[in-house]
């Protein structure tokens, strides 16, 4: 998943791989629970926390915490996969929390070191793909749906057709470039599950999507939104921050979450398995879900946070933007994206290396 | 150190340290990877080594083998690209002033001073609908409609009713020139060592005896730099048949090379065995490649002898 960010070179930065080392070297054996060094090495997205967040957190504890940036979950989960380089919180997405749980590659967190819990809005106090919270709490959570520039569509695309099956925008349309994402609409568009582990039903949206291919313009990796606001394309399918982000820009650009239903995602903090600092770990994710702090990170990065304190002290543009907020009744139509299982997320691979090959 | 058996100390003191880095950096890590190319996945990070060959067998399908086949036949058009623009620059530059010769090398080099990935980020920019190319493109369209109107031509619409920018990015095309971009250095420079070290007196024997340039060219200066063109093939076809980020970023909807395929098995897909399988047999064409170079100049050694 792609959040705000520009020329997407982050991807591959070294920046963010020497720290880790830096962070692994500086891991001293004897840190234990009683006796910690003050300092946190909080691994996030890019352009994802507030502009004075990690000053506040110093302010508030005396702990120095040192942020390193990752483009995508997959960067992070191949980063942790083979042991943890010193990371104290992490922000995975729910389906990879789900996976990192299986993999044994988070810690069980102490619910009662994080008295902020309470301000969490209720609806994200139990989660499927972590029943109870026991590894995760939410960070920010947003949607998949349809960008577009308003002055180049004939209505507002509020359904995946425009983007899956029709020609009328023929050339001018974005996908993301991840199988899960675009079979997952596709999935949704035939009036399946996001999540479906059915292989008729993964090939019938596969060949929905290669019908479409003369279509669409690109699978855009990592720059849907850039390709939107440069006019590339009038229409892209991505992640509601990154349109979000452009639309502070060109006010010609709009975001619908289509009435089929989409993704709802959930980035939630999590503490890795053999963290240097669990104790100023769990004080870093009760810090985040202080209304203030949440407040803060939220009028900044203008996503969805799920801290109901906070809500409270933002303003109405925030809280009754659609873009941020979608309906209830979108949102009973969309779906998490679950942990399918290695086997049938080599289906999904294998459909998706059919797409880009026919 | 004219024999390493006289002075076995000297010889063993001075290559511990690229022996290290070689073993420690090159050849440890590519045996890790051959060794998982021959396990299975247990879960979501577990991989057993089982010395199961299914992995060969799923890179051997024929979806597979058509992704290789069009990653070799990219990376070739690329080469080739290298090749017909870089030998006239190689040349070029041999033959040009001794004073010129610094500062045009350093012209090709230049560019290799900037990240290969924020050049292909560039080369966006360039190409895109409201690239710098496209406005060129539009300025002379405006200047052209311009003058026909001033001709009393502007009725007919010549030149269509309104500008329509050329579909530069998102092709195979693109990802093709900015293979050639990427790598094209790679290409000149080892031309270039060949050309400059030829001695003048053949050609101008060649001349002096009657055969016109073109001959000149075919019969003498061609056989001489062969080894040049090899080399550059080489060093430009290896890295261009990996390459996966100047497809993702230049790319359409049928882009996909190899590099892809492999970079998604470490990452998204999660199946590193597969992805390790796909790359030897990268590997082995590679070794391929470069057998075909040692038979070729091995040919060409006996010719010259």
């Amino acid at each position: 998943m792609n959040k705000r960010r520009g020329l997407g070179v982050s991807r591959r930065s070294f920046l963010a791989g020497t720290g880790a080392v830096a962070a692994g070297l500086s891991l001293g054996p004897g840190s234990s629970w009683g006796a910690e060094e003050a300092k946190l090495n909080f691994y996030n997205w890019d352009t994802y926390i507030g502009e004075t967040t990690l000053d506040d957190f110093n302010k508030a504890t005396g702990i120095a915490a040192k942020m390193d940036l990752y483009a995508d979950n997959d960067e992070l989960f191949a980063k942790l996969r083979e042991g943890n380089p010193g990371y104290d919180v992490i922000v995975p997405t729910n389906d990879y929390v789900e996976r990192m749980i299986l993999g044994g590659m988070l810690t069980p967190l102490e619910h009662g070191n994080i008295p902020n819990i309470k301000n969490i809005d209720k609806f994200f106090l139990d989660a499927a793909f972590d029943p109870g919270r026991k590894y995760s709490l939410p960070y920010m959570w947003g949607t998949q749906g349809i960008g577009y520039r308003k002055s180049k569509v004939s209505s507002t695309p509020n359904t995946w057709k425009v983007l899956l099956d029709s020609d009328e925008y023929s050339g001018r349309i974005a996908l993301l470039g991840d199988a899960t994402s675009v079979l997952g609409i596709g999935l949704k568009y035939l009036g399946y599950s996001y999540n479906s582990t059915n292989p008729k039903e993964i090939i019938e949206a596969e060949q929905l999507v290669i019908r479409q291919k003369r279509n669409i313009k690109t699978f855009a990796k990592d720059n849907g939104q850039d390709l939107l606001l440069s006019g590339e394309v009038d229409l892209a399918m991505e992640w509601n921050g990154d349109i979000l982000q452009i639309m502070a820009e060109d006010d010609d650009i709009s975001y619908v979450v289509p009435k089929e239903g989409s993704n709802v995602w959930q980035d939630c903090m999590c503490i890795p398995t053999g963290a240097p600092h669990p104790q100023n770990a769990h004080a870093f994710i009760n810090f985040i879900l202080d209304a203030e702090a949440g407040a803060a990170i939220a009028d900044f990065i203008q996503y969805a946070t799920p801290n109901d304190a906070a809500r409270a002290l933002l303003s109405d543009d925030y809280n009754n933007n659609p873009a941020i907020f979608p309906d209830d009744e979108t949102l009973a139509r969309c779906e998490p994206s679950i942990y399918l299982g290695e086997d049938v997320q080599r289906l999904y691979d294998e459909a998706w290396t059919r797409v880009l090959a026919a | 150190m004219e024999s390493w058996r006289k002075n076995a100390l000297v010889f063993w003191v001075l290559n511990l340290p690229p022996s290290f880095w070689l073993v420690a950096f090159f050849l440890v890590p590519l045996g890790i990877v051959w060794v998982i190319s021959f396990g299975e996945k247990r879960g979501v990070i577990d991989i057993a080594i089982t010395g199961t060959l299914d992995n060969y067998a799923r890179a051997l399908e024929p979806i597979y083998l058509e992704i290789f086949w069009k990653s070799i036949v990219m990376a070739g058009a690329a080469t080739v690209a290298c090749l017909l623009v870089g030998y006239p620059v190689a040349f070029a530059i041999a033959f040009a002033a001794e004073r010129w010769k610094p500062i045009l090398l350093m012209l090709v080099v230049l560019p290799f001073w900037i990240n290969s990935l924020i050049r292909t980020y560039a080369l966006i920019a360039v190409f895109r609908t409201r690239g710098y190319i496209n406005s060129g493109l539009e300025w002379l369209w405006e200047k052209a409609d311009w003058l026909l109107s001033a001709f009393g031509l502007g009725h007919l619409q010549l030149l269509g009713e309104r500008f329509e920018p050329a579909a530069l990015l998102y092709n195979n095309t693109a990802v093709t020139l900015g293979i050639v971009y990427a790598f094209f250095p790679f290409m000149v420079l080892p031309l270039y060592a060949n050309i400059d070290k030829i001695d003048r007196a053949y050609i101008e024997a060649s001349l002096d005896l009657g055969a016109g340039h073109w001959r000149t060219f075919l019969s003498v200066v061609l056989p001489l730099t062969w080894h040049g063109i090899m080399s550059g093939i080489i060093i430009v076809f290896v890295p261009a048949l990996g390459a996966f980020f100047i497809s993702d970023l230049l790319g359409g909807t049928d882009s996909q090379l190899i590099g892809n395929v492999i970079e998604r098995q470490f990452k998204a897909a999660n199946d590193w065995p597969f992805g390790a399988a796909l790359s030897f047999l990268l590997m082995y064409l590679t070794f391929g490649a470069l057998a075909l170079r040692a038979i070729t100049s091995g040919r060409k050694h006996r010719l010259e002898a």
